[in-house]
């Protein structure tokens, strides 16, 4: 599998994704068109730019489209899945481009985030209708092996309607499934899953993408990714901040320092105490009280400071993470 | 013609509460209709005000509006317009098969009650030529409320502005906007067909035929061209 980006020096604005080891490589393999690929892919909405000068090349196997909510993800798929037009730049599968071409839809399957259900119809109606407008030669058994595929046998004769939320999703899987396309694209996947039903679409992916077909879900759930995919492409604020190993992204996000409000019984001798020790990079003395400690790790940091209290006798009243929120961890790639 | 379309727009339109809409228009006109039968009332009375004021200015533009922004407006609303557009199939056959279920649909609304309410005021000839009329009319305002539901994100309102304000109000201030009037076309082909005394129509049959054919087919070709550019707002906030 190869995954590649590439940050065109036409936009200034956008800073270099970190991109791993395994994030190497050109568009495809051999000359032939990768299965996904942006070219200086922009999309905005009047003055909100939604998508930055996005470049990525994907093929075969299980890819992670990271980012917090509002970072672009949807309207990235939306322009991979033909149903927005990029602003700038290009979208192709298969070497062919998305916009206003429903022939793509032969190779492409698509699971949007927005649960969007015919629930008058059976998931059997459903996905049977979807192999028909596919124009498939065995409707019937088409329909039937998709939705053996994602379990939903035993209850695909009841209308979707009375579905949970994890039937209707793997209903949809189901339906995006029935045409055996090579693309898969799936917006928020997970969502409204449980564990178990979880497990089982983590796994229906990995045996998909191990078929070799080419797999992008989004996610803004860190977890989710790491279980399912070791190739991610990480979304912050419209540009793509970090592509390839997930590993070696996670290794980065992990290592960042970290940013602690402390409020103690003595803020200033306990600052002084705190800057003796190795895993304090820096401390301030806002102004509000307290202190702001940052931590070049994190557990080091959390494990000595009781330690730090109890020996200058300071009685420590709050300790709080304050960059612990997914947008933060986000940024730091961007500025990595 | 792609017929599973047409099954999965019959199956979401007769599926949803709104479809009962449909219901006490076409009944009031047969109601009122035998009422004034019953009680002996000289249809030259009571034709022009059930049949053409009720029956073609509103029964007909009204149900073509919940119908025919109910075949692609509804699913635009919900959502679910996207499993359809994510198949390779050529615009045209989303938007034809949408177009004959709601054409289908008006029309047989529609022509019966107007039928009934023709044969209860004249004859048979008068009960055949309204529903016919309405059936042309039913292909015009399908044409132009599919099309509504794709360039406009409240169709059903941009339509009733158009039958009421446009039709209703300066259709009978303004003469000249009659040309431009579906109702003034199917009065006047009712008119021809039954060649009544009950009413008249304003505007030449051939400015009818015409004009009913060109919004017909142009609003059919704006459907298609405007599907063909379908997006899907992003989440951005």
């Amino acid at each position: 599998m190869t995954t590649s980006t590439s940050t065109p020096s036409s936009t200034p604005a956008a800073a270099a994704p970190v991109t791993s080891a395994a994030g190497t490589g050109t568009a495809g393999t051999a000359g032939r068109p990768a299965a996904i690929e942006l070219a200086g892919v922009s999309r905005w909405y009047g003055n909100v730019v939604a998508v930055n000068d996005v470049s990525m090349a994907l093929n075969a196997g299980v890819t992670g489209l990271l980012g917090p909510n509002g970072a672009g993800k949807t309207t990235l798929l939306h322009m991979m899945a033909g149903f927005l037009p990029p602003s700038r730049g290009a979208v192709t599968v298969d070497g062919e481009p998305t916009w206003r071409n429903p022939g793509v839809y032969r190779k492409l399957g698509l699971v949007s985030e927005r649960e969007a259900v015919h629930g008058f119809l059976t998931a059997y109606e459903f996905v049977l209708a979807s192999a028909r407008l596919h124009g498939l030669p065995d409707p019937a058994a088409a329909a039937r092996r998709a939705i053996e595929l994602v379990e939903m046998t035993p209850a695909q004769d009841r209308r979707i309607g009375t579905y949970s939320k994890g039937m209707r999703q793997r209903t949809r899987v189901a339906a995006a499934l029935v045409h055996d396309p090579t693309v898969l694209l799936l917006d928020e996947p997970f969502n409204g899953m449980d564990p178990r039903q979880r497990m089982h679409m983590m796994t229906l992916l990995h045996s998909l993408g191990d078929a070799g077909r080419t797999i992008l879900f989004s996610s803004h759930i860190l977890e989710e990714v790491e279980q399912v995919s070791g190739t991610v492409q990480v979304m912050v604020a419209g540009r793509l901040a970090a592509s390839g190993d997930f590993r070696s992204i996670r290794r980065l996000m992990t290592n960042r320092p970290h940013v602690f409000a402390v409020q103690s019984s003595d803020d200033r001798a306990l600052a002084v105490a705190l800057l003796r020790h190795d895993s304090v990079t820096g401390v301030d003395l806002p102004k509000g009280g307290g202190i702001t400690v940052r931590a070049g790790d994190y557990g080091s940091f959390t494990r000595a400071l009781p330690r730090i209290a109890l020996t200058e006798g300071i009685r420590v009243h709050r300790l709080l993470p304050s960059d612990e929120s997914l947008e933060s961890v986000f940024s730091y790639l961007v500025e990595a | 013609m792609n017929s599973t379309v047409m099954w999965i727009t019959a199956r979401g339109l007769f599926g949803r509460r709104r479809f009962l809409l449909l219901l006490p228009l076409p009944v009031l006109v047969i109601a009122l209709a035998v009422l004034c039968r019953w009680l002996g009332v000289a249809p030259g009375n009571w034709a022009q005000p059930v049949l053409i004021a009720l029956g073609l200015a509103v029964v007909l533009p009204v149900v073509a509006l919940i119908v025919g922004t109910g075949v692609l407006g509804s699913e635009i609303d919900d959502g679910t317009i996207v499993h359809v557009l994510s198949k390779p199939l050529p615009r045209w056959q989303i938007v034809l098969p949408k177009l004959v279920v709601a054409f289908g649909v008006t029309t047989l609304t529609v022509a019966v009650p107007l039928y009934v309410a023709g044969v209860l005021a004249e004859s048979v000839r008068l009960g055949l030529a309204l529903a016919a009329a309405s059936a042309a009319g039913a292909l015009a305002y399908s044409a132009l409320f599919v099309a509504l539901s794709l360039v406009t994100r409240r169709p059903v309102l941009l339509g009733l502005v158009y039958v009421l304000i446009w039709e209703g109000l300066l259709g009978n201030i303004v003469s000249g906007t009659q040309v431009l009037s579906v109702q003034q076309y199917v009065v006047t082909f009712a008119d021809r067909m039954a060649a009544t005394t009950l009413f008249d129509g304003q505007v030449s049959v051939t400015v009818s035929v015409i004009m009913t054919a060109v919004i017909a087919v142009l609003f059919t070709l704006l459907a298609i061209d405007r599907l063909r550019s379908f997006s899907v707002a992003g989440e951005t906030s």
